[in-house]
């Protein structure tokens, strides 16, 4: 935290949060693959309760980004802060319990498991030690956490349907759903609008306005207009390094961000 | 160079094509056409479904709805190796070329068949070693050796020993450094010049509008805009619209 007064970013003008400490912040992350830098000395930094959308060209270091959040990598230089925490290579489900969850770009649910059953598995994360005794299912807190997910993701109707005869636009936001039960203080999401019908893309927008109302959220979408319309801020990244930051209007507007996505 | 004015059948159509990966849906009635000896070029954001539609067509995805015709001949959901032999290219994006063999081994793959006589065979290797020097130099190397810009000359090298009538060639600059992009575009040129179809799938704008007579431009699984690349400009709005930010 000493180091942000040398620090330019995060002006205070930019609205929500902006006045207390950052819920996650990147100091100098960087990862490499041999000799491939696929995030060089990321400074980035997220305010509580921001929508903040990462965005860049195929490549750019996006997914190596959020694996280096969740915990799926290991980040070979810097330091991540996360509530005041360093949570720097710790695994990921250390990282979860630390309050950020994720969903996926490729749909990871338990098919042969009802949609309740599938987020009370990660409300059960929260609120108990492994029990061999008690049924789950016999947790009246759980289940209520479970059907509040359920619920916030629109699918409470659905709640004992198989995840597996949901349609595809319902199993993401299953995924959602999943990730809420873990009661997350950051979520974040890959590419939650990917393979959806427009229709589909509509309602998972909505989704994730609702449930932007008391939640901090990160995500990576190639849909700029689930982009522009949803978050407050924009981070576009290109070989791994943070090639601007701003409003949308600002991202829309910068023409070195245009340049990188029409490789002019 | 011609619109494919003429009353002639486009050499490949594409028509109301519907594709889905499991339940998700990723085209949704795709059409387009390919003239002989036509480049048209495919753009679009990542995941609006371009590789999808190679795919489709290449039967490597078969559509639950529409049509694929090569000549006038339905040919939709038949195998890609039939396919080939009909006289369709397929250079994926990651290039898949055989690592573990050499580089005349790769080429050889698509060499190796009935009907290709000796003449046939130096003549095309000599084509294509005039046209990539580098492969020539390389020909005893493991694929797996070379730089990521060889390996795509390999790639399209290889589709060539087919002699197709039209090569699919998926985003052929990702990952490039500058010099080797202009490479691969002088190539489409020289492949347009002997007059093979391509069918060329790009995030590289200003490339795939000099290389190309006709652009469609997808989103969300469709086709939203069709027009001549000449009309077209990297900085029309049509171009902000779908690919920009």
């Amino acid at each position: 935290m000493r180091a942000e007064a040398s620090r330019e970013e995060g002006s205070p003008a930019d609205g929500r949060g902006a006045t207390s400490s950052p819920l996650l912040k990147t100091e100098l992350l960087s990862v490499k693959f041999g000799g491939l830098a696929a995030l060089s000395q990321v400074n980035f930094q997220l305010a509580r309760d921001e929508v903040r959308a990462v965005i860049g060209p195929n490549g750019a270091g996006k997914s190596t980004f959020f694996n280096c959040l969740t915990g799926v990598l290991r980040p070979t230089g810097g330091r991540i802060i996360f509530n005041g925490d360093d949570i720097t290579g710790l695994r990921s489900n250390l990282i979860s319990q630390k309050g950020i969850a994720r969903s996926y770009q490729i749909t990871n649910i338990l098919p042969n498991a009802s949609a309740l059953e599938n987020v009370r598995i990660a409300a059960q994360s929260r609120r108990h030690a492994w029990n061999m005794i008690a049924h789950h299912a016999g947790f009246a807190d759980i289940n209520e956490r479970a059907e509040a997910a359920l619920q916030s993701v629109g699918l409470l109707a659905k709640a004992n349907d198989l995840a597996a005869n949901l349609s595809h636009g319902e199993q993401r936001n299953l995924e959602i759903g999943i990730a809420l039960a873990t009661e997350p203080k950051l979520l974040c999401l890959d590419e939650p609008t990917a393979g959806m019908s427009a229709a589909e893309t509509n309602e998972t927008k909505e989704l994730i306005r609702r449930i932007a109302k008391n939640l901090t959220i990160l995500i990576v979408e190639h849909d700029m207009e689930v982009v522009m319309e949803l978050c407050h801020r924009i981070t576009v990244l290109h070989y791994g390094r943070i090639l601007a930051e701003g409003t949308p209007e600002e991202i829309q507007a910068n023409p070195r961000v245009l340049e990188v996505y029409l490789k002019t | 160079m011609s619109e494919q004015a003429n009353s002639a059948e486009p050499l490949v159509r594409v028509e109301g094509v519907h594709t889905y990966y499991g339940k998700s849906h990723i085209l949704h009635g795709v059409s387009l056409t390919v003239g002989a000896g036509e480049v048209v070029g495919l753009l679009g954001r990542n995941g609006v479904g371009k590789s999808t539609t190679l795919k489709s067509i290449m039967g490597l995805v078969r559509p639950t709805q529409g049509a694929v015709s090569l000549n006038g001949q339905a040919i939709t959901g038949l195998p890609p190796h039939k396919l080939a032999r009909l006289g369709i290219a397929y250079v994926p994006e990651d290039r898949r070329i055989f690592r573990l063999l050499t580089v005349m081994e790769n080429l050889r793959t698509g060499l190796d068949r009935n009907g290709v006589t000796e003449e046939t065979r130096k003549a095309l290797l000599d084509k294509v070693f005039a046209y990539f020097p580098v492969l020539a130099e390389r020909r005893t190397q493991a694929g797996g050796t070379l730089s990521g810009g060889e390996q795509q000359m390999l790639a399209i090298a290889r589709a060539m020993m087919l002699e197709p009538k039209i090569i699919l060639l998926d985003e052929p600059t990702e990952g490039l450094m500058p010099r080797m992009v202009s490479q691969i575009g002088h190539i489409i040129e020289a492949l347009h010049k002997e007059g093979i179809s391509i069918l060329l799938v790009e995030q590289n704008v200003p490339l795939t509008l000099r290389a190309s007579q006709r652009i469609y431009i997808m989103e969300k699984g469709n086709v939203r805009h069709h027009c001549a690349a000449s009309a077209l400009d990297v900085n029309d709005a049509v171009i902000k619209q779908y690919l920009g930010v």
